[in-house]
């Protein structure tokens, strides 16, 4: 199968060392002097632009979290000015901020040419039609897949999320070559073709490029066969760029990182030392690639190993497995970030107490949230209406806040467990491993 | 002309109102009348009590979440129509009720109902004007 930019994807291990610690310096340079977090986080460790000479000296480089980016809300950590972005992503924090992302033109040029190479390591080219059924919006899924289709020519079709049998008319009427969506949007897709009674063979759909969310072999499996297409995950996060981080090629064996712009390395996340090669750890990316949001070993909180074995596919670039976990309590729930202390903050402002449980499963292939809450003296009433309007009211919160769907279950007062130290809050009962 | 009805809310869980209803008869408490409300999540107990104000102190000693609402009693005749002449004379006045349960007791002349409104004063002066008996707290913690 074809390679979108094989000169980068198929380059020596030298060849790439050698872009990363050009790119590595002047990123470096450009986010001492613009960006007052990186200068004060450097002159504090005695850190000067000048000692960082070679990729080889990234240890010597300070992390940056989630927290960071909320801290400097909203436009802190960017390294240019207003003027100079020309786009804007956002995704949800985990008190109700959001984590504000900035790209200038040159960002969404690279960001761009990553989705277009991991369209490419689908088997997509310029003569098929991306059907995006990815959110368009804040959220940087529709829009990061629809540049990366336009950047090697190829058709986007932005149909955006949500309204199933328009999906599958397009499909029809169309004849959509690649679908790109969340994998348990794939299923439901896929679940509802074979409802109809269309058979998959009769479409032109051939590849799915599925990310968002975590998921397992056995759910690609699934999709495989419900759709009759080949599954590919895509990886990423609107800190780094969006999706096109890395991807999958044809061997599904590990997805390649674009580590030209991205560079990845994984460490322990109690001491912070860097592991090698094929331990898992959690994630970190330097965005040596970008000039607005110039992040430094940025805490991905994924937990995942690297792979540095030449790949079948003939790319050359480092992989990364499927993320197995996190090493935060943050959720991902239909693609949608998702922190249990959000919860609390919503019920916390709603007057309640700050007593629940969140249990996460997966119905229909469609991820489900409940939310547990214990009722008080003020919220009680004699009538089920009163108790179910309570209840709505709730959930209307939680909506406004998660930005996805969580159902209310209402329990007697002492029902959850009273925990010493740190509370178990969640079950997520997702079978992802 | 109202009588005190507890609420309790309950979780749906099997022996949940085996506990619940324990509770009561340590304390020795009677029941007159009772009904649970349900949806698939929780329930609503309803009980009508000779003890009421110590039923409620009990049950929220336990932890539970108890409320006290007024409601209507009152005494209808036990014979064919007897309970849909009651309605129909609610209806017309346009009284809306929220929710009801009845009960009978060795008084095979009549039977019992409990009513909760939007306004328990009108419902009563409607009732009475039409010959109904409004039973006091007393004669139905009592009975």
């Amino acid at each position: 199968m074809a390679i979108y930019k094989s000169e980068i994807e198929c380059a020596s291990h030298s060849y790439i060392r050698a872009i990363q610690s050009a790119r590595l310096i002047k990123m470096v340079e450009n986010a001492y002097k613009n960006v007052s977090f990186y200068k004060k986080k450097f002159d504090e460790i005695g850190l000067a632009p000048a000692d960082i000479k070679s990729i080889d000296d990234i240890e010597k480089l300070p992390f940056t979290t989630k927290t960071d980016l909320r801290d400097n809300y909203p436009f802190g950590m960017f390294a240019v000015p207003q003027r100079e972005l020309v786009r804007i992503h956002a995704s949800s924090g985990t008190t109700g901020k959001q984590t504000v992302v900035g790209y200038t033109k040159h960002d969404i040029e690279i960001w761009a040419e990553c989705a277009a190479r991991a369209i490419t390591g689908a088997g997509g080219t310029k003569s098929d039609i991306i059907h995006i059924a990815y959110g368009y919006g804040l959220f940087t899924g529709g829009l990061g897949l629809h540049y990366g289709a336009e950047h090697m020519g190829a058709t986007a079709l932005p149909v955006s999320t949500g309204n199933t049998s328009r999906q599958i008319k397009l499909f029809l009427d169309f004849g959509s070559n690649i679908l790109c969506c969340t994998p348990s949007y794939a299923m439901f897709i896929g679940e509802t073709i074979r409802e109809m009674g269309i058979d998959p063979k009769s479409l032109r759909l051939r590849a799915g490029i599925l990310g968002a969310e975590p998921w397992t072999e056995n759910m690609r499996k699934e999709i495989e066969n419900l759709l009759e297409i080949k599954a590919y995950d895509i990886y990423g996060l609107s800190e780094i760029a969006g999706p096109g981080v890395s991807f999958d090629c044809e061997t599904q064996n590990g997805m390649h990182i674009n580590e030209d712009y991205f560079y990845p390395e994984v460490i322990d996340p109690e001491t912070l030392e860097p592991l090698p090669y094929g331990e898992y750890g959690e994630l970190v990316f330097t965005c040596i690639g970008k000039e607005a949001l110039p992040l430094i070993r940025y805490r991905t909180r994924d937990i995942c190993a690297l792979i540095s074995e030449k790949c079948g596919c003939g790319r050359t670039t480092i992989r990364m497995t499927k993320p197995r976990g996190r090493s935060d309590d943050m959720l991902i729930i239909r693609g949608v970030n998702v922190f249990p202390s959000q919860v609390e903050h919503v019920l916390l402002e709603l007057g309640m107490t700050p007593n629940y449980f969140i249990v996460v499963d997966r119905k229909n292939n469609l991820d489900s949230m409940e939310v547990q809450v214990e009722i008080n003296s003020s919220m009680f009433s004699d009538t089920v209406a009163g108790l179910e309007s309570t209840k709505k009211r709730i959930e209307a919160a939680l909506q406004s806040t998660l930005n996805v769907h969580a159902s209310v279950k209402l329990l007697e007062p002492g029902s959850l467990p009273r925990s010493e130290g740190k509370a178990k809050r969640v079950n997520d009962l997702r079978k992802l491993q | 002309m109202s009588v005190l009805q507890l609420s309790v809310f309950v979780e749906n869980k099997s022996g949940r109102l085996a506990e619940i209803t324990d509770i009561i008869a340590k304390a020795n408490i009677d029941i007159r009348a009772l009904s649970i409300a349900d949806t698939t999540d929780f329930g609503i107990l309803r009980l009508v009590v000779d003890k009421p104000a110590e039923a409620e102190k009990t049950l929220k000693d336990k932890g539970l979440t108890v409320s006290l609402t007024e409601v209507i009693a009152v005494g209808i005749p036990d014979k064919p129509g007897g309970f849909a002449d009651t309605m129909r004379v609610l209806s017309e006045k346009g009284i809306s009720i929220e929710y009801m349960y009845a009960f009978v007791t060795r008084d095979t002349e009549r039977a019992y109902l409990i009513m909760r409104v939007m306004d328990n004063e009108t419902a009563a002066s409607v009732l009475k004007e039409n010959g109904y008996e409004l039973l006091s707290e007393e004669s139905v913690y009592r009975m």
